[in-house]
């Protein structure tokens, strides 16, 4: 099975309760394909759980990246949060588990 | 055409400091930024301030300046940051007493206040956007409130010949957009070279994390020598079109994915980043590797701001109690878990009172939620975390002393205890006209 891992690397940030996720594709090749797969409504379904508010995709074809951003994703925020991971810095790499057959 | 160089000494609070040194010795930089607030910094360093009227700036400012202020004198290199959180005429009195005790006189070191308007938030008319009410409806302790200030008086202070310039709370881009603007006289409307330096100060603001730092993916993505990561500089020209670098035989490495990775670190709207100075446009930006460890980043917009500073509110929220244990070998899946058992009814039990309560395994589903792991009963250890937000600190503290009570009366072979209750200070946000913020740019000479 191929993994968004494989394919693109990842970056989290945290402003507030808000994640937002990079995901860049490693080769333009894979940009059509990420762009396919990769969608807002998919993401959201993968991190339910962890997320409970929207979750909103924005395109950068300039370099072949995606950014999503969530919210109501960091219990409060990394200031109040009761997670091991109040910053949700760990999140890019669930992100990465998605399949992208 | 004049290039300018920019270096990154830190890109958090508690940053390695001889990244900064290399850079100063061996960057041939022009200037140099310390980027060393987040969110709740400032509400802890007010904090701090309250129980000593000379404290409240960052905790490393004079190992800091120590270390670099004589190589910035002997080379004309600048410095600018945020260190002063606070309190920075503080931090400037302590920055001019490290001068004069290294024999700097003459220094100029200037201090910007203004970002703390906790007084001048009107709570009739403010609003807290996280909790969607007025100002004056938020029952809670206020400790704080600073304004994110623009590039505005750090130009001030460069005009008036600072060789160190301290600030308070301000947006980290604009200590890095500053000495573009004053250095390549931009207008104040200029919104495409205002958001291509915000775009710079962007790429700059968290250090390591354009040259390697937080990048690292053994198998996938390789950085060399991580140990001895090498810290960024920009080479900019006065349309604010930059290359990325960083000094020659340093670790980490400056490559198209590292700067991708940190463009969109904590965006949200890539075509709208709120800024201060400018509503800066990342949208069309491109990059593209033109030499060893040298990223070129074309492109990149801007749009007029919008008159309003984004306002952080440090207040008390309440207490967090938190309790680790640790379980081993054949069963410590089911262990882990009989303990969670036991403490969720020792909580009612015990009669603590929780808000809210989180229990986990640490190496199952503590991170990234159940469903992380494959096969989680396989695991050879697991640690229990419990944690609970209670509203006092008597109450946090018997979260921990439950976990601990578990050594003689939980499962077997539990170990390795640890227990811990703090107050939480948060932060919450609103928007305030720029109108209402006065800034004061003070200099003072070693």
């Amino acid at each position: 099975m191929m993994l968004l891992r494989d394919i693109a690397h990842s970056r989290t940030g945290d402003k507030g309760n808000i994640s937002n996720i990079s995901v860049i594709a490693y080769d333009p090749s894979h940009w059509e394909q990420i762009l396919e797969k990769v969608t807002a409504d998919r993401v959201k379904q993968h991190f339910a759980g962890l997320v409970a508010g929207e979750v909103i995709r924005y395109e950068l074809p300039a370099i072949q990246a995606l950014n999503f951003v969530m919210h109501d994703a960091l219990g409060g925020g990394v200031t109040r949060s009761l997670s091991l991971d109040p910053h949700g810095k760990c999140l890019s790499s669930l992100m990465l588990t998605l399949s992208v057959e | 055409m004049k290039t300018l160089r920019i270096g990154t000494g830190a890109g958090f609070a508690g940053d390695r400091i001889e990244p900064a040194v290399e850079l100063v010795r061996d960057g041939d930089l022009d200037y140099l930024v310390f980027e060393c607030l987040a969110e709740r910094t400032i509400a802890l360093a007010q904090q701090a301030r309250m129980g000593n009227p000379d404290a409240g700036y960052d905790p490393l400012l004079e190992r800091r300046m120590r270390a670099v202020l004589p190589i910035c004198r002997e080379k004309g290199v600048r410095i600018i940051s945020n260190m002063g959180a606070a309190n920075p005429n503080a931090a400037a009195q302590k920055t001019l007493a490290v001068a004069r005790e290294l024999g700097l006189s003459g220094l100029r070191v200037a201090a910007v206040t203004g970002d703390d308007v906790l007084s001048v938030l009107d709570p009739e008319t403010f609003h807290i956007d996280d909790a969607g009410c007025l100002l004056g409806a938020f029952d809670r302790k206020l400790v704080s409130a600073n304004a994110y200030l623009g590039a505005g008086p750090i130009v001030e202070a460069l005009a008036s010949g600072a060789d160190v310039i301290l600030t308070g709370r301000a947006a980290d881009p604009a200590m890095f957009l500053a000495p573009q603007i004053y250095e390549f006289g931009w207008e104040m409307d200029d919104w495409t070279r205002l958001g291509r330096g915000t775009l710079v100060g962007h790429l700059l603001e968290c250090g390591g994390q354009i040259t390697g730092g937080y990048f690292a993916d053994p198998g996938f993505k390789d950085v060399p020598d991580l140990a001895r990561l090498g810290f960024p500089l920009a080479e900019i020209d006065a349309n604010g079109q930059a290359v990325i670098t960083k000094v020659k035989g340093t670790g980490g490495c400056v490559t198209a994915a590292t700067c991708k990775e940190q463009l969109l670190y904590e965006v949200h709207d890539p075509a709208a980043y709120l800024q201060p100075d400018v509503i800066a446009d990342f949208s069309g930006v491109t990059v593209s590797e033109i030499g060893p460890d040298r990223v070129a980043i074309s492109g990149g917009d801007g749009k007029p701001r919008t008159g309003k500073l984004k306002v952080s509110i440090g207040y008390v929220d309440s207490c967090i109690g938190e309790g680790q244990i640790s379980y081993a070998g054949p069963g410590a899946y089911e262990r882990g878990h009989l303990a969670l058992d036991i403490l969720k009814e020792r909580i009612g039990l015990a009669g603590i009172d929780c808000q809210e309560l989180r229990g986990e395994l640490i190496g199952v589903d503590a991170v990234l939620g159940s469903g992380a792991v494959d096969q989680p009963d396989c695991v050879p250890e697991v640690r229990v975390r419990f944690v609970g937000r209670t509203n006092n600190i008597s109450d946090a503290a018997r979260i921990g002393e439950e976990v601990e009570s578990l050594y003689l009366n939980g499962p077997a072979a539990g170990g390795g205890v640890t227990k811990s209750a703090r107050e939480i200070i948060a932060i919450v946000s609103g928007l305030l006209p720029e109108k209402a913020v006065k800034t004061t740019v003070e200099i003072l000479e070693a």
